[in-house]
């Protein structure tokens, strides 16, 4: 590769890919122990990862049990309460018992609606939170799933083909992550109807976002596949199937890809948090999900001509995308770490 | 080639003209993709011709003026026609013939709207000034502040200020920036009057108005970036400062500051000008989030609009002009390598 056509991190990521495989051997038989064992004990260490780790598990479970957990905790993410709200201002009541109290800037949060309830609408912001989680992990696992099939198909392909093949993926790879994107995913919106293979409304949205982001952003997992894939072509196993005979698909598919699972899902796990940021920003822009479905990013386009008296507004919603955003990054740098044999006992 | 000798000229140019065809290859696919998201998937999609003409030019209000339309624009044509007609409106420009009036769109013709009655272009460079001061006046502070706390963590390691950095840093990677410029303009404009209110104002009219109205945007926008850019910094840093040379470097008696930013930063900002060509390249196109956040009107905050007003052209045109950015800003980088790392040169 020439120096001129890199992009961020490749250099880094290749080389800590590639001395992942060679070093699977040595350090293995020795202690006798698996990389993933050794992998494991290293995680269990570092505390940071995983606490992090605990903070993503308990977030999916939240996403996962939303309605169970509103239906003791809150209310329907789509109820109004206009019962809570001050009319005239919009926002909520300090008591809606006695509104010659007042409003709230703190957003009428009592043991009914534990993170208040939204100006104008009085839904219940709780609810609206954890389905809101429902969305963003649902987009960014679809996401990075369309990636993670893209990128490992192509990635491993022009690793263990090389010559032509690879050069024209390997520029594929940069030229893709020179677009534009969230002017194409502006773009896509536009010009697709309702309706395209079955999908409508947030199907549809959901769908667009999964398929830009699976469609320009595969090189980053193809990176890493293809560096694996380099060194691990070299190896005596494969050497020994062709050997016998194996065809190439057999050697990619059954020899190849299995040493694969571990890099990928590391990375994986670094490509969630910037997969729930694209759809969040994309349904801040108004070009993402659609209400009354609750999203994030949404949620805090509309407390923008709140900022002022209802700054709650603001920070639930975005604590929300922070808080996961946060957890799956460190998780998946513990992640890495733990699985780089540069890392040192 | 003997290692360190300066290179013939040949290899120079040769380097040059490479770098220049790589470009204009992006540039041609970055197009063929933006033809292919407007013209061909919607087709897929089961958008008919007349479906397109309202999508670009509004609902008509008859059939007959929609199939003028489809016939105007060419719609109902193979696809390679479509295309060939689409390169040759951006090279060498279109007119369009309304009853009796031709209106012009110059060359290069990224589209006309049909709700403004004008070309995009132009409308898209008026915007231009905003979204530059916003981009290069953040790409300022992104650099010097992300690289000097990289270098400086790099240089401490392991040290407090190392340790809170990278903390920041990565608190700096995981946080929205319609997150923190809400936050900003919440807490630091309305409630603490740290900033002030006002709307943009050229930099040509009024400096210090246009310095005080970009300052806020400017931090927020780089504080996401700095975050990167220390994060990559440091550990470039570390990797150069166990090389071999460096030990030389030091050896021979140079002092730690000559080392460090003579010898070890070079090579670290190689791949930071990379970064840097791309971020840029996607800042010009269209700081849309910073944007919008901060009602700036910008390029980015025009294509989002027109989303809304369903003004299809302009965001073609949009995209059109982001991805030529992106191209031009990587090109410059890419000319720009041989004078950070000279070892470029040599490569093949």
């Amino acid at each position: 590769m020439s120096a001129p056509s890199q992009v961020p991190g490749s250099v880094e990521e290749a080389d800590a890919a590639d001395t992942a495989v060679t070093a699977t051997e040595g350090r293995g038989d020795a202690a006798n122990r698996s990389l993933r064992q050794i992998a494991w004990q290293r995680l269990r260490r570092d505390k940071v990862a995983m606490v992090s780790g605990v903070v993503v598990v308990l977030l999916i479970l939240a996403a996962l049990l939303a309605p169970l957990l509103t239906k003791w905790f809150g209310h329907p993410p789509t109820q109004f309460n206009q019962d809570l709200i001050d009319p005239s201002r919009r926002i909520p009541y300090l008591d809606p018992e006695n509104p010659e109290l007042g409003v709230d800037r703190w957003g009428g949060i009592s043991s009914d609606h534990l993170l208040g309830v939204e100006p104008t609408t009085g839904r219940d912001l709780f609810s609206r939170i954890l389905y809101g989680a429902q969305i963003s992990l649902l987009v960014a696992f679809l996401a990075t799933l369309v990636c993670v099939a893209i990128g490992t198909a192509l990635g491993i392909i022009a690793g263990y083909m090389g010559g032509w093949v690879d050069t024209i993926i390997s520029r594929a790879m940069d030229i893709f992550l020179a677009f534009p994107l969230v002017l194409f995913a502006i773009a896509l919106v536009g010009v697709i109807p309702e309706g395209v293979m079955g999908l409508t409304g947030n199907g549809l949205r959901i769908g667009v976002i999964v398929f830009i982001i699976g469609f320009f952003n595969w090189p980053y997992i193809a990176r890493i596949v293809r560096g694996q894939t380099l060194a691990l072509r070299e190896r005596e196993f494969v050497e020994a199937a062709k050997s016998l005979g194996a065809g190439n698909g057999h050697i990619l598919v059954k020899e190849i890809l299995p040493n694969l699972v571990t890099p990928i899902i590391v990375y994986s796990t670094l490509l969630i948090p910037t997969n729930i940021l694209f759809e969040a920003a994309l349904s801040f822009l108004g070009v993402g999900i659609n209400p009354p479905t609750p999203s994030w990013g949404k949620m805090l386009s509309e407390a923008v001509p709140f900022y002022q008296q209802a700054p709650y507004f603001i920070i639930f919603p975005g604590m929300a995308i922070f808080i996961t955003v946060l957890a799956f990054n460190l998780f998946g740098d513990g992640l890495r770490d733990a699985f780089d044999p540069r890392t040192s006992d | 080639m003997i290692p360190g000798a300066p290179p013939p000229p040949t290899a120079m140019l040769n380097y040059i003209l490479r770098r220049l065809g790589a470009g204009l290859l992006l540039l041609t696919v970055v197009t063929a993709v933006t033809f292919w998201i407007f013209y061909v998937l919607p087709r897929w999609a089961g958008v008919t011709p007349q479906g397109m003409a309202a999508m670009y030019v509004g609902k008509a209000p008859t059939p007959e003026a929609l199939e003028a339309t489809v016939e105007r624009l060419g719609l109902d044509q193979p696809v390679a026609v479509q295309f060939v007609e689409f390169i040759r409106s951006i090279l060498f420009g279109q007119e369009f013939t309304f009853g009796r009036e031709t209106v012009e769109c110059a060359a290069p013709c990224l589209g006309y709207s049909f709700t403004t009655n004008s070309p995009v272009l132009p409308q898209i460079l008026d915007r231009l000034p905003v979204t530059m001061s916003l981009g290069l006046g953040a790409a300022v502070i992104w650099v010097v502040g992300g690289v000097s706390v990289g270098v400086l963590s790099a240089v401490k390691k392991g040290s407090i200020f190392d340790r809170l950095a990278m903390g920041t840093a990565l608190i700096g990677v995981s946080l929205p920036i319609y997150f923190t410029g809400l936050l900003a303009l919440s807490f630091l404009v309305h409630q603490w009057g740290l900033f002030p209110v006002s709307r943009y104002v050229p930099l040509t009219e009024d400096p210090v108005g246009w310095y005080q109205v970009m300052l806020l945007p400017w931090i927020t926008l780089a504080f996401l970036h700095a975050a990167q850019y220390a994060r990559q910094t440091r550990a470039g840093m570390l990797e150069t400062l166990n090389e071999d040379y460096i030990r030389t470097a030091r050896a021979k008696g140079l002092s730690e500051r000559k080392v460090i930013f003579k010898h070890a930063l070079r090579p670290t900002l190689t791949p930071i000008v990379t970064i840097l060509g791309l971020d840029i390249g996607m800042v010009l196109g269209g700081a849309i989030l910073t944007e919008k956040v901060f009602s700036l009107n910008g390029v980015g905050a025009y294509a989002i609009d027109s989303i809304v007003s369903k003004d299809l052209p302009v965001v073609l045109g949009v995209t059109l002009l982001g991805a030529v950015f992106i191209v031009v800003c990587n090109l410059i980088v890419d000319l720009l390598y041989p004078v950070v790392d000279p070892r470029v040169r040599l490569a093949k």
